[in-house]
């Protein structure tokens, strides 16, 4: 028992005093590893302070001492019980991860795909059935002519209207399109049901778009525009909508004896690994998008937009496939 | 008198002792965004000086400069201060408030970034909507990224000591002449009512005559429905001295 509150703590503040000063050490400097000794040492005074804490919460007790007490114990017990690594910045790891991480869920991505196909069939039928609902499911403008004015236009067209607004259109891409996959992700916590709303919308559309194009005779001209942007843009935003679903299922946890914040500490690391890789990717499809995908021919052949669209693919299907497979 | 204890997180450490955090009130926690907004405003100037200066060479370029820069520091700039600074940005370390993991564990980059990125749900319809109404419901006053990343926003504790000669000076107090009773008085009062009491005694030269005599005659009845004294102990106590006693009881034991 605490006897004499006075002299208990004027025997312990130099621990405490020591203890605080080597917490502010590791605040100032999160990189510096500690030694041997001075882990010992952290952990002495930690077991010290609690020591201390414990019997002032059993006896009688100065509010401030024990709140200032209390505060030092917290900070101590966080580097103490913390065994996770600390993460740091390595490109290798960060390049490999984010395939890993892909993998790790491939049931979230095949239903990702699944309800975006849903999507686009729905839209093809629409389209297909009836052609008036273009304008209902197309949001753009510029998709809203007929197929042959605009390829007709593309094709003749003498001079570059992107000529001087190349990089603004194309940043305006990135951040419009990463936007949406980072909406697509965090739908999640609407138990996927958000998610599956976007995915499937924006599968409608791409459905609604081929439809128009193909049935027109142009899926030449379509898959020359889609394909050089559209081959990291769309795998990019199903890996939002894998995401989100990642996290739909950590929320409703079917089957597992865990609980809900296990589940979602658990999936936290390869969330930012998708959402990181899917930003990544989409700074890359903005760049195309504008350089390459706006031209056609005779600019650039279609041939030659399809052929860049598919090593694209290929690469990517390579890379989430197989990059630092174990 | 009656002060409502802020929501708390408790969490037991493997040699059974137990600490607290003080959950950030969704007001708190608005006010330190306002300021975070206003420093992305900030940042936004920043990056449309610098794009100006762009401008000169390349107009095109500097555009693309503006809406990437706008954009990525107002996704950024939470997850990059909240990691650096171990769960503050400049609007919580102004509020005194930081991130932290749900279970006191060590705050982590995935979650940082998870709890930032889930902003944009919890930011609808408009002004945080789902992200305030969860905060209030929420057990441990969490918004929708915070659950989703484990982590909480509490407030930092300060822990500076009242000047106990200026508010209690060290006179002779007949409720230390009762040492066990003076130790269970110290031992049930809340530092939330301590620091009320040490607020009200500092500030009491300030106070309207009448509104100083409820206000003490409320933080006597608090302190006396804790512990009861004798009779002869309190006798020709007013009730302000009587508070500056129990305060000389709290704090005065240590020097």
């Amino acid at each position: 028992m605490i006897v004499d509150m006075a002299r208990f703590a004027a025997a312990e503040r130099p621990y405490w005093d020591e203890l605080r000063a080597l917490l502010e050490g590791m605040d100032t400097d999160p990189e510096r590893r500690l030694t041997l000794a001075e882990i010992q040492r952290l952990h002495y005074l930690y077991e010290r302070s609690s020591a201390g804490l414990a019997r002032l919460d059993t006896f009688s007790t100065d509010p401030a001492l024990r709140g200032t007490l209390e505060s030092l114990v917290a900070r101590a017990y966080t580097e103490i019980h913390e065994t996770r690594e600390p993460r740091k910045i390595r490109w290798k790891a960060i390049l490999l991860g984010f395939p890993r991480a892909f993998r790790r869920h491939l049931g979230a991505f095949r239903l990702s795909v699944g309800i975006t196909v849903l999507g686009c069939a729905f839209g093809w039928l629409a389209i297909r059935m009836d052609p008036h609902s273009k304008a209902v499911l197309m949001p753009f403008q510029g998709l809203l002519n007929s197929p042959a004015e605009r390829v007709h236009q593309e094709e003749t067209v003498s001079k570059d209207r992107l000529s001087g607004s190349k990089a603004t259109f194309s940043a305006e891409l990135m951040t419009h399109n990463i936007q949406v996959t980072v909406v697509t992700l965090a739908m999640g916590m609407t138990f996927g049901v958000g998610t599956l709303i976007l995915l499937f919308y924006n599968g409608v559309i791409l459905g609604a778009v081929a439809a128009d194009y193909i049935a027109a005779g142009f899926g030449t001209f379509l898959t020359g525009w889609l394909l050089p942007h559209g081959s990291v843009e769309i795998p990019a935003i199903l890996l939002g909508g894998q995401g989100g679903f990642i996290l739909a299922g950590a929320l409703i946890g079917w089957g597992g004896s865990t609980t809900r914040p296990e589940r979602l500490r658990a999936i936290a690391p390869d969330l930012f690994a998708i959402v990181g890789g899917a930003a990544a990717m989409l700074v890359w499809a903005g760049m195309v998008e504008a350089f390459i995908s706006q031209y056609h021919k005779p600019v650039i052949p279609y041939g030659l937009k399809i052929a860049f669209g598919a090593c694209e693919l290929t690469a990517l299907s390579l890379y989430l496939g197989w990059a630092g497979r174990e | 008198m009656t002060a409502a204890r802020p929501s708390r997180l408790s969490i037991e450490t493997p040699e059974g002792v137990v600490f607290s955090f003080e959950l950030a009130t969704p007001v708190t926690r608005a006010l330190a965004w306002s300021v975070d907004t206003a420093a992305i405003v900030l940042g936004n100037m920043l990056v449309g000086q610098i794009a100006k200066l762009v401008a000169k060479m390349n107009t095109d370029v500097a555009n693309a400069v503006s809406v990437a820069g706008f954009f990525a520091i107002s996704i950024v700039y939470a997850i990059v201060l909240e990691w650096r600074w171990r769960g503050q940005t400049i609007g919580k370390r102004l509020l005194g408030l930081r991130v932290m993991d749900v279970h006191g564990l060590r705050l982590e980059l995935p979650q940082i970034a998870l709890r930032n990125l889930l902003r944009v749900i919890d930011m609808l319809p408009f002004f945080y909507l789902v992200g305030g109404l969860t905060c209030v419901f929420s057990r441990n006053a969490q918004r929708l990224g915070d659950m989703a990343a484990n982590t909480i926003v509490a407030r930092e504790r300060t822990t500076e000591m009242p000047d106990i000669e200026q508010i209690a000076p060290a006179k002779y107090n007949s409720l230390l002449a009762q040492p066990h009773l003076a130790a269970r008085l110290r031992s049930v009062v809340t530092p939330e009512s301590a620091a009320l009491a040490v607020r009200a005694v500092t500030l009491r030269e300030g106070y309207d005559p009448l509104a100083r005599i409820v206000l003490f005659r409320e933080l006597a009845e608090h302190f006396r429905s804790l512990v009861q004294f004798p009779d002869e102990a309190v006798e020709n106590l007013t009730d302000e001295q009587y508070v500056r006693s129990v305060l000389r009881v709290i704090y005065g034991a240590r020097r």
